[in-house]
């Protein structure tokens, strides 16, 4: 399949990468300015962050294993709480 | 342009949805069994699920023209419980002549624990007996990596499985090539926060070309959109895709896997 050129990339999804980067930049305030503990979420979330600056263009790849379940083995019971999108909940 | 959507919920969905499907260019829809938001009772309750996803959808689906096609399993969700899925495994060969069944699916693991497995394992073997097509459903989120490699590993395990004969669902960009280099399909879902955007999905084809992958909404009972494979076309047209590529990936794809089901026909029986 034929692929864009940067320039046409640019103008399909600028603004909206910039939109969205804007709202994790608000996002890492609003977790900065509330009370409380962070949990193991934020810190996969930073985790993930730093695949960003990465120079490959696989950065989704990375973002994505950045909040994955490495282990190999699999767990003895399925617990009743679904997926939260980061491992290391414990469940 | 027509189009197959290969993976849609629609009990869960109203019957004005199948009217916007066809609408929007959508020939035959095919419904793997899933979860229904809550566990069933027993398997009287899978049973009459069956029966709806055997006799009442395709009726349903006919009003607009609409071919409607069905998986059969028990869902991964349901799996914990050994008891209650050899129940509703043995309740499913007595389906699979019926015309609109293409095999078992959707199968696969949701927490990746032991029992889900074995569930898993019961569903392959019963698809290799009946020598059944099979659709796979991966993990969520943070589970979908290492469920992913334990499915592959069951499915080459099975010296039965022939793995093009296996479409892995849910797909994303760490998972795809895991998937593809097993010589299996993949199916990549178009659902908002947890799955593909049309964008990602799109990226996802120009990086690994559009061989064996196809595109679905997997729309059900959650915020989801049954227009989400249009969407994606119209977003490959806004690339400048040709009609010929769009159309290879929404409608023959799809269509060159079923047929390997005879039972998948798109005219009218
Ligand atoms: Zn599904």
């Amino acid at each position: 399949m034929k692929r864009m050129t940067r320039r046409q990339v640019l103008d399909l999804y600028f603004l909206d990468a910039r939109h969205k980067l804007i709202e994790i930049a608000a996002f890492l305030d609003r977790v900065g300015r509330a009370s409380g503990r962070e949990d193991f979420r934020a810190r996969a979330f930073r985790r993930a962050l730093r695949e960003l600056n990465g120079r490959g263009n696989d950065r989704a790849r990375r973002v994505l294993l950045a909040f994955s379940d490495l282990t190999t083995e699999p767990i003895p019971k399925a617990t009743a709480t679904g997926a939260c999108g980061a491992a290391g909940g414990g469940g | 342009m027509e189009y197959i959507e290969p993976h849609a919920h629609m009990v869960s969905r109203v019957t004005d949805d199948y009217e916007r499907l066809a609408l929007a260019g959508c020939v035959a829809v095919c419904e793997p069994a899933f979860w229904a938001g809550f566990d069933r009772g027993g398997p009287e309750g899978f049973h009459d699920y069956f029966r709806q996803l055997t006799e009442h959808e395709p009726k349903r689906a006919a009003r607009f023209g609409l071919r409607h096609f069905c998986w059969l399993c028990l869902n991964p969700k349901e799996a914990e419980d050994l008891t209650l899925a050899a129940e509703v495994l043995a309740l499913i060969p007595q389906f699979l002549e019926r015309p609109n069944v293409l095999g078992i699916g959707e199968i696969g693991l949701n927490k990746n624990s032991r029992n889900e497995l074995r569930v898993l394992e019961m569903h392959v073997d019963l698809a290799a007996r009946h020598n059944q097509l099979i659709l796979v459903h991966t993990p969520h989120l943070e589970d979908k990596l290492k469920g992913t490699r334990l499915i592959l590993d069951v499915l080459k395990n099975d010296r039965r499985i022939r793995p093009e004969r296996v479409i892995i669902d849910h797909v994303e960009e760490h998972t795809v090539k895991l998937v593809l280099d097993r010589g299996h399909w993949a199916g990549m879902t178009l659902y908002p926060e947890t799955k593909c955007s049309p964008a990602r999905a799109i990226d996802i084809l120009e990086t690994f070309g559009t061989e064996r992958l196809w595109l679905n909404s997997a729309c059900d009972w959650g915020v989801s959109d049954p227009l989400a494979v249009p969407k994606a076309a119209l977003e490959m047209r806004r690339r400048g895709h040709r009609l010929a590529d769009i159309e290879r990936v929404l409608y023959h794809n799809p269509r060159r896997f079923l047929s390997q089901c005879p039972k998948f026909r798109l005219s009218a029986p």
